[in-house]
């Protein structure tokens, strides 16, 4: 997500390909030194709509088909 | 009399430069800041690009909540969430128990209340800009920045209360409007509810 864009695709890939996994990876580090936060939209045994947070690529559960990236929340107009 | 007409001339000349000199270095800076910025030139707003940015962030939301979630951002214009904490929103806080929620708007603080009661508790202003502002601009999208309330509540309101900038009920969010918004909600709710019924009960 990114002013003036909306959803923007940064990276597509198969972790199952050494390559696409590495570039996946290569991505994820990258969006996070920027600062950007990275979440997971889930879905619960019950049907929830969930999400969850993620520092580390290996925190991503498996069968997720995306990782959304924003920027850090800061504390606004005081 | 040459000489002494030389003398002066160098003078002159000397106190000429001492009066030119920052002259010349200021338009040598203005120079060159028209220079940088022109290179650097951020696109101005474009309403269609905003617009087509919206637009892209209305069908992510949609793509992550609920039904239910997004025909209360569709009819309503917010969303609410439950709070998850066992006290509420702050430490130290004690509500018996009783359920607590957050309204989430575009780009406005998140507001904690009481569904209970409709009592105000606190309003928690929050931003995620970006930095880099592609198009001279750090805010994002209505319907991103609800999105990234929406799932940094969900994934870990701890840490979202604790990054925002708490406030008591009415610094941003005019009470009043949102005791209206609940209204809204209640009869929002009401007619859903009706509708379900109506579509669950037999055909006759």
């Amino acid at each position: 997500m990114r002013p003036g864009y909306g959803e923007q695709v940064i990276a597509e890939g198969d972790v199952e390909v050494a390559e696409e996994h590495e570039a996946l990876v290569t991505e994820f580090r990258r969006q996070l030194d920027a600062g950007m936060w990275a979440a997971v939209p889930t879905v619960s045994r019950a049907g929830r709509r969930e999400a969850q947070m993620v520092q580390a690529f290996d925190q991503i559960p498996r069968d997720t088909d995306r990782v959304i990236f924003f920027p850090r929340a800061a504390g606004g107009a005081r | 009399m040459t000489v002494a007409l030389v003398a002066t001339a160098i003078v002159v000349l000397a106190l000429l430069g001492e009066l030119l000199m920052p002259w010349a270095d200021r338009q040598l800076d203005a120079r060159r800041n028209r220079k940088r910025a022109a290179g650097e030139r951020i696109p101005g707003y474009d309403p269609g690009r905003e617009r087509r940015a919206e637009q892209k962030a209305r069908e992510l939301l949609r793509s992550c909540v609920n039904d239910e979630e997004w025909a209360m951002y569709r009819d309503l214009g917010f969303l609410r969430v439950w709070g998850g904490r066992a006290g509420g929103p702050e430490a130290g806080q004690d509500f018996g128990g009783a359920p607590y929620a957050y309204l989430i708007y575009p780009h406005k603080p998140i507001v904690a209340y009481l569904p209970q009661t409709r009592q105000l508790l606190n309003e928690y202003c929050v931003e995620f800009p970006d930095e880099t502002r592609p198009y001279g601009s750090a805010r994002l999208p209505d319907s991103d920045d609800v999105l990234a309330k929406w799932m940094a509540l969900k994934a870990d309101e701890t840490r979202l209360i604790s990054a925002a900038n708490m406030h008591l009920p009415g610094r941003q969010v005019d009470p009043k409007q949102v005791a209206r918004d609940l209204w809204r909600l209640s009869q929002w709710e009401r007619e859903r509810l009706a509708l379900e019924r109506r579509q669950a009960a037999p055909k006759t």
